[in-house]
């Protein structure tokens, strides 16, 4: 069976009724296990304190804020190359997610940033592209709103999502482009130098998949609403016509 | 509970904004899904009359 089958809406419907219970249930068991983990049983960094438990909220929605721009400018360009409904709603779908995880790193970073930094927010570059970022999440969504026709909407939308993938790939890459500002480099490296201690590392690795699965069925559930939503005005339309 | 030392109120305030965001968009998630589709099966229930 073809991925592409998947774009049909019946088919979608009937997948995602199997898939979207054990991705709750997946979600609500990582994120338990890894938050109490993290939380209760790892100790406080001999710099940071206490403040380092932060790190499994900050990171995972870090993560998640990014990479789920990057699933809505893959569904977009699905969307402009072959015109399937499906993708377009997935990326409308994801976007109060995204726009949820975004707030939540921007929240959590300002948080820890006033006793580490001592300013709850500074105009480093991964900082300000991160904003950015979570201005365009809400661009996004304002402009899927103002337009009443749904595929012009898809469209407009899909073009601003390739424009604001840029602060996307940015609030990953600024450290590295820009050797200034506060942020320190990445958390999660495949360089055992350059990674955190064990002790954190776990705990931060289950809460990641938590947050994924949230995610995972979150945005399943939501593009199922929006099919419903889209196959309701259909019938509104069919009966104002007869 | 752990010792958070003088971090508590950063550390308790960093988990209950989070944990508050993240509720708050699976009801709106789950309250929406309901929604539509008692509308569908409404609208569906009146096309098929």
């Amino acid at each position: 069976m073809s991925f592409w089958e998947y774009a049909n809406p019946r088919r979608f419907m009937a997948f995602t009724d199997r898939v979207m219970g054990p991705a709750f249930v997946l979600a609500a068991v990582a994120l338990s296990v890894g938050l109490v983990w993290g939380f209760f049983f790892t100790p406080n960094d001999f710099r940071q304190g206490s403040t380092v438990k932060i790190i499994y909220l900050h990171v995972p929605s870090a993560f998640m804020a990014i990479n789920i721009w990057v699933m809505m400018l893959v569904t977009s360009l699905v969307w402009l190359i072959r015109r399937h409904h499906v993708s377009a709603l997935a990326a409308k779908a994801a976007a109060p997610v995204g726009v949820t995880m975004t707030l939540i790193a921007l929240m959590t970073g300002a948080i820890w940033g006033q006793p580490m930094w001592g300013t709850f927010w500074a105009w480093d570059p991964r900082l300000t592209s991160f904003l950015i970022l979570f201005l365009f999440y809400l661009g996004y969504m304002a402009l899927w709103s103002a337009i009443e026709d749904p595929d012009t909407a898809a469209d407009l939308t899909s073009v601003l999502c390739l424009v604001g993938s840029v602060f996307a790939f940015l609030s990953r890459y600024a450290v590295n482009f820009w050797n200034q500002g506060l942020h320190q480099g990445a958390s999660l490296s495949m360089d055992a130098e350059e990674n955190i201690s064990d002790v954190f590392w776990f705990p931060l690795l289950v809460c990641l998949a938590g947050f994924f699965f949230l995610f995972l069925a979150l945005v399943l559930m939501r593009t199922r609403t929006e099919i419903r939503k889209r196959r309701a005005h259909a019938i509104t339309l069919r009966e104002r016509a007869a | 509970m752990p010792d958070l030392g003088t971090y508590a109120v950063e550390v308790s305030l960093a988990y209950g904004v989070s944990l508050l965001l993240l509720v708050a968009i699976v009801a709106l998630s789950v309250a929406q899904a309901r929604r539509t589709k008692r509308l569908l099966d409404e609208a569906e229930a009146r096309w098929k009359k």
